[in-house]
């Protein structure tokens, strides 16, 4: 199969996904997307003749366009540009999983200072303040007292970007000095991991120690549903343990999985390429 | 072996070099992306921009 990889940084997730790909004999056309231009209705050299295109992009805005132009061009892809709208942006990520039933932390939206300062004030303190659009665990704060609330505020205004002036602001989850990532095909758990830390963050970009967790049936049953919520993928849904259940804070769109790589029993890039045969063979089918 | 735009110091390669990884340099520290695997070609990374990320 000829299987295109939309990139702009090669990181050792995606030299996995390209060492299985060629491995197993397909033809893989790699996009690097800071290099080429996308018109409303031929594909770029390449693309046209992919049966699948893979979106490993690193930038998020990247990812949800360049996503919507292979969809244009009908040209199967994943993940599909409604998924990258809904993951890439917290509040709409937060709505979706509130909307299909999914336990998710209690989340405001708020437009202004004054009114971001009350949804901190009812949420009571600590409580966390997001960028929509972030990842890695960066720009997060966790707002101990009115005064942080008050400068944390400040700064996020005068940073520049509208996108910060639209305040996420959530409770914080007491959770158990770690988080839990599931990286899910359609989900099809493929491995989970606990990420633990002392830090409140407890991102592998942080640092935090990983090891391997087996799943239960209800966290199996968070994962397939809040896949199902966002529109399917490959996903990495984040879980956080809350005494007697779960929630869900997060589904991720571009999802690396080297860290579970190293840990997981299952092989990640295996069960992955596995699964983009299955979508591309599919996908031809559904075009012969 | 190549030489580090940066600091001029050579820079030690693997074999599997993929277009597009970065690769740091171990006397400066500089992350260095590939143009080209052959022959290997190095420029300066792209710095961290706020929306990169999964």
């Amino acid at each position: 199969m000829q299987i295109g990889m939309l990139y702009s940084r090669i990181r050792r997730d995606e030299k996995l996904l390209l060492s299985e790909l060629r491995e197993r004999g397909h033809d893989v056309v790699k996009i690097d997307v800071r290099k080429r231009r996308f018109g409303l209705d031929e594909p770029p050299g390449g693309i046209g003749e992919c049966d699948l295109v893979l979106d490993r992009c690193l930038a998020t805005s990247r990812s949800r366009y360049v996503t919507r132009f292979v969809d244009q061009y009908d040209v199967p892809v994943v993940n599909h540009p409604e998924t990258a709208e809904v993951c890439a942006d917290k509040a709409h990520n937060s709505l979706v999983l509130a909307d299909a039933g999914i336990p998710t932390p209690a989340t405001e939206v708020a437009f202004t200072k004054e009114a971001a300062l009350e949804a901190i004030e009812s949420f009571g303190y600590p409580c966390v303040l997001k960028p929509i659009v972030g990842s890695w665990g960066r720009l997060m704060a966790k707002v101990d007292s009115r005064n942080a609330a008050e400068a944390i505020l400040e700064h996020k205004e005068t940073l520049g970007h509208y996108e910060h002036k639209v305040f996420y602001v959530q409770e914080f989850v007491e959770k158990p000095g770690r988080d839990i990532r599931v990286v899910a095909v359609d989900g099809e758990p493929v491995g989970a991991m606990a990420r633990s830390s002392d830090h409140w963050l407890t991102n592998a970009a942080q640092g935090a120690e990983t090891e391997r967790i087996d799943l239960n049936d209800e966290m199996r049953d968070l994962v397939a549903r809040a896949s199902d919520a966002v529109g399917g993928g490959l996903l990495g849904v984040d879980l956080m343990e809350t005494g007697d259940s779960y929630t869900v804070h997060e589904v991720n769109h571009t999802v690396e999985f080297k860290a579970l790589n190293e840990i997981a029993e299952t092989d990640v890039p295996s069960a992955v390429v596995d699964w983009l045969e299955e979508r591309a063979r599919v996908g031809r089918e559904a075009t012969v | 072996m190549t030489e580090c735009i940066e600091c001029g110091a050579d820079v030690t390669l693997h074999d599997n070099l993929e277009v597009g990884e970065i690769v740091d340099c171990a006397t400066c520290g500089a992350e260095l992306e590939v143009l080209g695997t052959g022959p290997v070609e190095l420029d300066s990374a792209p710095e961290l921009e706020e929306d990169w990320g999964e």
